[in-house]
């Protein structure tokens, strides 16, 4: 093909740089769209409830993936640390994601059950109180504002859309499953439920 | 991977190397700076030479294409195919696991077989507890162990359930939970009042004496049954002792008042999933030591 051909025709460049630039994709990303490794959830993984489902967003909302990674990796300095590394299986409900790719703070995806629920309210309020060297700013208004639940039920229609396995009883309660909670306690609760699926002794 | 995607990925993986190579060759020059040797592109009547890619530039285009070839053999890249090594990143980490547990098992075998009475002063056992201590205590017992307000301060001689070796490792296996009930719709404002005059009555601190005896009676009636009648309290049942001034929520009137309306539900997380048996009897020791 000469190049005039090429360069002369943007309808023929186009394909060419769309075909030139898609085989990365093809191979590392559209397979893992199939496999049963990435695509079927460990045991016991159930849908985050009402309340850790709007938890979960309070913690997109703050920000809290930009400092904090939910990604474990399989190597020996992170298992002593964190625990049990990270599978896709354990993720399959997420959308989006919250691995992360920066650790301003420590990794999250086994934080649940690690401290308790106290510990969590006053690491929030102000993580000083409790951890002198900290630099993780403070959430004090998440102990004021209440949650109305109503848009809850519709997270999880859009969820179940694309996939994640939501009854119409869990929909049809949302609402009233977080009604009135301080966004606190469904940080919180989102919090105590991370990576507890998956255990190891270290 | 199902055979349809490694084949799918083999194939692709293969088919652009080969294409890229295909390029690279296919659109090679060799002639410099010829009459006529253009690349056909006029601007202005100005023209292009078709002139060789640099030879260093070209050579490190073929290295990266034998390092790739190189790689996709030894590493896995194409399917399932495993590469040469059988190299895994899990099985890298079991590796590295395995070879630190050899390392180390002699010795927390040895540290196992001891009472912890005995290794809590071994510099050695101090400094991997501190260690452990660091990574999983300090967030609420503070790095020095001193506790915070609603942690527990760990390097004093009071133990809400118990200091002996014994209830510190049930402590760190299978944590705690307290239930300090809430009182306030029981008794009442008034109540509150006089009990919370006679629990500070008990650490010896001057209190209206007409309050005092009144909440007495309540703490009889409510509060003995677990901090006892003279209140120095019951580490069974985790019930703290309330005559030796050392308060987890607090000393103050106030401090007491709402501990006493709202109750207290601390919490300490177990370790049983979390840390092998050796590590929990190096951390026991270093918390016994930590007031010694």
């Amino acid at each position: 093909m000469k190049h005039e051909a090429v360069e002369t025709n943007v309808g023929l460049m186009i394909v060419g740089v769309i075909i030139a630039i898609s085989f990365g994709t093809l191979v590392e990303l559209v397979p893992l769209m199939f496999l049963k490794e990435t695509n079927e959830p460990i045991a016991g993984l159930k849908p985050l409830p009402a309340l850790e489902l709007e938890g979960r967003d309070i913690y997109i909302r703050e920000g809290c993936n930009t400092c904090h990674s939910q990604m474990i990796r399989p190597l020996r300095a992170e298992t002593e640390r964190y625990g049990h590394y990270s599978v896709a299986g354990e993720h399959v409900y997420e959308h989006p994601f919250l691995w992360g790719s920066k650790r301003t703070g420590p990794d999250l995806a086994r934080v649940g059950k690690r401290y308790s629920d106290d510990w969590h309210r006053a690491h929030m309020y102000n993580p000083r109180d409790v951890v002198p060297e900290s630099n993780m700013p403070a959430f004090p208004w998440l102990f004021d504002k209440e949650l109305s639940g109503d848009l809850t039920g519709k997270k999880m229609a859009s969820l179940r859309a694309v996939g994640v396995p939501y009854t119409d009883d869990d929909i049809a309660g949302a609402k009233a499953a977080v009604e009135g909670k301080k966004e606190i306690d469904a940080l919180v609760a989102y919090l105590q439920q991370l990576g507890t699926l998956l255990q190891s002794r270290r | 991977m199902a055979s349809f995607w490694s084949l799918w990925v083999i194939v692709l993986t293969s088919l652009t190397i080969i294409l890229i190579t295909w390029i690279l060759f296919a659109n090679r020059t060799r002639d410099q700076n010829t009459e006529g040797n253009t690349t056909g592109h006029v601007y202005d009547g100005i023209e292009e030479y078709d002139n060789p890619l640099p030879s260093w530039w070209f050579g490190m285009f073929l290295l990266t294409i034998v390092f790739g070839v190189g790689y996709l053999v030894i590493y896995p890249g194409l399917g399932n195919y495993q590469g040469l090594l059988g190299w895994s990143s899990i099985e890298q980490h079991d590796r590295a696991v395995a070879k630190a547990d050899e390392k180390y098992r002699d010795m927390r075998d040895r540290y196992l077989a001891m009472p912890i009475e005995e290794i809590a002063s071994d510099p050695a056992v101090r400094k991997m507890g501190m260690r452990m201590f660091s990574n999983n205590c300090a967030q609420c017992h503070g790095a020095d162990g001193k506790g915070a307000y609603g942690f527990p301060n760990l390097t004093d001689d009071d133990w809400i359930y118990g200091g002996t070796p014994e209830a510190i490792k049930a402590t760190l296996v299978n944590g705690r939970q307290a239930a300090m009930p809430a009182w306030g719709s029981i008794l009442g404002d008034q109540g509150i009042a006089e009990t919370t005059a006679y629990v500070m009555s008990l650490s010896g601190r001057d209190v209206d004496d007409s309050l005092a005896s009144a909440g007495e009676k309540h703490f009889q009636t409510y509060c003995a049954a677990c901090h006892q009648a003279d209140g120095t309290g019951n580490q069974a049942l985790g019930a703290p002792n309330l005559t030796n001034g050392i308060w987890l929520y607090g000393g103050s009137a106030e401090q007491i008042a709402h501990t006493l309306r709202a109750g207290r539900n601390g919490v300490m997380p177990a370790f049983k999933d979390t840390l092998t048996e050796d590590k929990i009897h190096i951390l026991t020791a270093y918390v016994y030591g930590l007031n010694q």
